[in-house]
């Protein structure tokens, strides 16, 4: 009975525990006195966060993960919240057929994503390189925008928007000062998973990048050879900083939520 | 629904049930303090409370769904105390009704008689739901029903397993008011028919009284009076039972004597009478009750027999209800003063000099106490509704 | 069924007044984004289709073909990769259900009981989702290392003669369906903790009101009403675990015994420059999916996924 009720904790603590071995795994070996790979350890140093720059290529990929996730985080979440807006506040023709054009690249592979894209490039002879990855990141960001951003919309009262237009609220004071304030939240969390996905995808990328390197290409390609213990320090600053953010904005929230006594 | 006569597993007629000496704590409070109580079989018996009271805990540790600190439970004379919920043979009609979102209402009904492995399942439900006038929708779902509808399935899902006691978790809370009456006078029907043993939770005094054999009042974890509903409103023992049934009028004083059978009473501004057969205290400190009905209202000061008479006091406001007028008088020293009258046409207004009176007859003594506060008890509500 | 002359149907969806507004200003809204996704989701696939038909040029380089309708690319490369196609399916299958194993458990000590506890409830998901904040290719390459023939978990496996002398992990389908789950769990987990976060507790004591004990309240109740995040989860690991390339590839976690659909694609269009073999890959590998997307969500019973 008493072993029962443990069970459950030790099982979900150990999938825990299991989900951040390799996380560590990464953390510590940036830490690494590592001479030509990084796959024994050999002592802790602080030169490889000192000297990020120094490995070959590494900061430039980042770099160019950095510009790639941002442009195309950009687009995506001004067209899916557009699309959002639509999808929840008004009724149009084609409408199921649009939500499955929408649903299919989130249910299609990867690989058939980025195949499909290099091919289409192949034939309109365009040249590989970062507007070709950033096309593509758009295109895959745009779903996962509408998905998150669609529950903000759909939650969202229309009573207040017609309230703002009752008190003299012009359409376009309604928005600025109505609608977006309430759905930035939704937009926020939008833009942060697109700059995400965008940031980690290698399988599009690798398809559609030509002689360009993105941080997850370096990496793989590097894969082959060792990596360098300056990539483990970028991939765990990325890490550190993103930790940080959702931990004030998850714990915040929590805090918040116990104060005004919500219990759900 | 035909009483078969085997088969069936558990009861055919109700259980007695026990509860003896029953705590149940929780972090920082006591949701059920020292808990004796002894339901008869095959009667209706409601507890009464405010929420907070323990009375859903109660209801709870009696399902098997809590687990009680100290005590136990005996149904039929069996102690159930450490078995499981679902090893009793108890039933409940959750508050939220709690139908099975995923299954047809006939799915609902048969659930557990399924669980049980007893034979043609379907057959029983159908009817159980026949016993509440809904076999015709046995195929829906429950969100196709109305809140009503929702109820009697609720009630045809726990009263086909025929438990030995069956619970009800303030089954109607749900329903709006005219729905309400109705459903108490089925619910009423229905005990009567299947003879089963009811434990019904509410906070409804109203509901209370019309419904139950025995209603038990229940404040901060124990039971403050208990006894046929018109026995606790005319003879309140405790304050909390005087103004939480009903209304009273109460004034605070002292003991100062006796004559004959009755206690005379000294309050600030006069001196009251109480039928020492009605007062729970016999010396000291006591507190005199009396129901706002049970006062007449003069404008002269009235020469009666065996009348305890006060005032002059004037009216500071009427309420107009249609079958009674509801007065507020004050008296100077012995405060605001509440009257129910019948509406025989003549209505006094506000600011008229009045007296009072009552038949000594109708007051009742009670120990004296603090007033009661209803809401320090809601916060405690929340952290006893879910686990 | 007897519905009779009682019935009142469910009532309908009532339409807010402010739904309906011109149409003109959706489609100013839709338009941009949904020609985006013509543009760059329907023509490639479009053009991947006219792909997976084409020819080599007589006389010209490699990576040089034309338009035709050479339908023969699909029978040769089943019969090239057919085992690769098997293969992805299977290894993608039972990472699946490792996964669902690892997460359901998880998500419902996440979503259930931690729910009085929304501090901890909170920091859990932070620690769900924290692999998502990490290279997905370095946290390969960390098993890979963890796992790897001199680590510490094979040497303590073959102290422990858990592992004969001459055993490898790394390299073997076990360690690749091993990281297709581990990558994967955050996707099957979340889906699985919107839904349990959200379980009616009351619906769980009632099923044990009702004579259902634990084990027959966690088939009958609690499955049933957490089913769509069950079917979510499952379809958001096994999609991208099916045409995944890295953790199969020999630089991860597999080998060339190994290689699944989404490494044949890879090395047919960018290293042998097999543009029309890729393109027939992709084509049957997209195909498979739906096909078994669709019968899955179809017996599932659950039609609402958007």
């Amino acid at each position: 009975m008493k072993l029962g009720k443990w069970l459950l904790p030790t099982y979900a603590i150990l999938a825990l525990v299991y989900l951040l071995v390799p996380i560590v795994y990464t953390i510590a070996f940036s830490f690494n006195d590592s001479q030509r790979t990084n796959i024994i350890w050999n002592g802790f140093t602080w030169n490889n966060w000192l000297t990020v720059c120094e490995a070959q290529g590494v900061c430039e990929a980042f770099g160019n993960s950095i510009f790639i996730a941002s442009i195309s985080t950009l687009v995506a979440t001004v067209l899916g919240t557009a699309i959002s807006i639509a999808l929840v506040r008004y009724r149009f023709k084609f409408r199921s057929a649009m939500t499955l054009l929408l649903f299919m690249p989130m249910a299609t592979p990867e690989v058939v994503l980025g195949a499909g894209l290099a091919s289409q490039f192949l034939a309109a002879g365009m040249p590989k390189g970062i507007t070709t990855v950033i096309l593509a990141h758009i295109m895959f960001c745009i779903s996962f925008v509408v998905v998150t951003v669609r529950a903000r919309v759909a939650s969202l009262d229309p009573k207040l928007e017609e309230a703002g237009r009752d008190l003299y609220g012009s359409p376009s004071q309604v928005w600025w000062r109505i609608t977006f304030p309430l759905l930035l939240p939704g937009i926020v969390a939008a833009a942060l998973l697109s700059f995400a996905l965008s940031f980690d995808d290698f399988i599009i990328t690798n398809f559609n990048r030509g002689a360009v390197d993105t941080f997850p290409s370096y990496v793989y390609t590097a894969a082959a050879r060792g990596i360098p213990a300056e990539a483990n320090v970028i991939a765990s600053g990325v890490f550190l900083l993103a930790i940080a953010m959702v931990l004030v904005a998850q714990i915040g929230g929590a805090i918040r939520r116990k104060k005004l006594g919500i219990t759900t | 629904m035909a009483n078969e006569p085997s088969g069936r597993g558990f009861a055919q007629s109700g259980a007695d049930l026990e509860l003896v000496h029953v705590t149940k704590s929780f972090p920082g409070f006591t949701a059920v303090d020292d808990l004796s109580l002894t339901i008869p079989a095959g009667s209706f018996f409601a507890l009464l409370g405010p929420s907070g009271c323990g009375k859903t805990t109660t209801l709870r540790l009696i399902a098997g769904l809590e687990e009680p600190t100290a005590g136990k439970i005996l149904v039929g004379g069996k102690d159930i105390t450490n078995t499981k919920a679902y090893q009793r043979p108890v039933n409940t009609v959750f508050q939220s009704y709690a139908l099975f979102p995923h299954m047809t209402i006939l799915e609902n009904v048969a659930f557990g008689l399924k669980r049980r492995k007893i034979a043609e399942p379907l057959k029983l439900a159908h009817e159980a739901l026949a016993l509440v006038e809904l076999d015709h929708l046995a195929q829906r779902k429950p969100q196709q029903l109305s809140g009503g509808q929702q109820q009697r399935v609720a009630l045809a899902r726990a009263v086909v397993n025929r438990p030995a006691l069956l619970l009800l978790d303030e089954p109607l809370g749900a329903l709006d008011l005219k729905l309400r009456r109705q459903m108490q006078i089925e619910l009423k029907a229905i005990q009567s028919e299947v003879g089963l043993t009811f434990l019904h939770v509410t906070h409804d005094q109203e509901e209370a009284m019309t419904m139950a054999d025995t209603v038990a009042v229940m404040n901060k974890g124990k039971i403050e009076q208990m006894g046929a509903p018109a026995e606790l409103y005319e003879l309140p023992h405790t304050r909390f039972v005087a103004t939480f049934l009903g209304q009273s009028n109460l004034f605070d004083g002292q003991v100062t004597g006796t004559e004959g059978d009755t206690l005379v009473v000294s309050v600030p501004g006069a001196t009251l009478h109480v039928s020492a057969a009605r007062s729970q205290v016999s010396a000291g400190a006591i507190t005199v009750g009396v129901r706002p009905e049970k006062l007449e209202i003069h404008r002269e000061s009235p020469k009666a027999a065996g009348r305890q008479v006060v005032g002059p006091g004037r009216v500071i406001d009427t309420s107009f209800a249609g079958v009674s007028t509801q007065y507020v008088v004050t008296v100077p020293e012995l405060g605001d003063i509440t009257v129910f009258e019948q509406n025989d046409g003549d209505i006094v207004a506000v600011g008229e000099e009045v007296w009072l009176s009552w038949s000594i007859g109708h007051a009742f003594g009670l120990p004296i106490e603090a007033p009661f506060d209803e809401t320090d008890l809601s916060t405690r509500a929340l952290a006893t509704a879910v686990q | 069924m007897a519905i009779g002359a009682f019935s009142h149907g469910p009532s309908g969806v009532t339409t807010d007044a402010t739904v309906q507004r011109s149409s003109r200003i959706a489609w100013l809204l839709l338009l941009p984004g949904i020609a985006y996704l013509i543009l760059f989701f329907l023509v490639p696939l479009a053009s991947l289709v006219m792909t997976s038909f084409q020819e080599t040029i007589p006389g010209g380089f490699i990576g040089e073909y034309q338009n035709a309708f050479r339908w023969e690319n699909y029978v040769e490369v089943l019969g090239l990769y057919g085992e690769h196609t098997m293969r992805s399916f299977l290894y993608a299958a039972t990472a699946t259900i490792i996964a669902l194993i690892i997460g359901y458990p998880l998500a419902y000590f996440i979503g259930v009981k931690l729910r009085r506890f929304p501090l901890l409830q909170s920091l859990a998901l932070v620690l769900v989702i924290a692999p998502f904040f990490i290279s997905f290719l370095l946290r390969t390459l960390a098993w890979k290392q963890i796992l790897a023939d001199e680590g510490f978990v094979v040497a303590t496996m073959k102290t422990l003669q858990l592992l004969p002398d001459d055993a490898h992990i790394t390299g073997t389908a076990i360690s690749v369906v091993f990281g297709l789950a581990y990558n994967f769990i955050p996707f099957m987990t979340l889906p699985l903790y919107t839904t349990l976060e959200r379980l009616d507790l009351r619906l769980v004591e009632a099923g044990s009101d009702l004579y259902a004990n634990p084990f027959t309240t966690f088939v009958k109740v609690t499955v049933p009403l957490t089913m769509p995040g069950i079917i979510s989860g499952t379809l958001l690991t096994f999609i991208p675990a099916a045409g995944d390339y890295v953790n199969a590839s020999a630089n991860f976690l597999g080998s060339t015994s190994t290689a699944m659909i989404g490494n044949v694609i890879e090395s047919n269009f960018l290293v042998l420059q097999n543009f029309p073999h890729a393109a027939s890959m992709s084509l049957i590998l997209m195909s498979a999916i739906l096909v078994l997307v669709a019968t899955y969500v179809k017996k599932s019973g659950t039609e609402d996924l958007l």
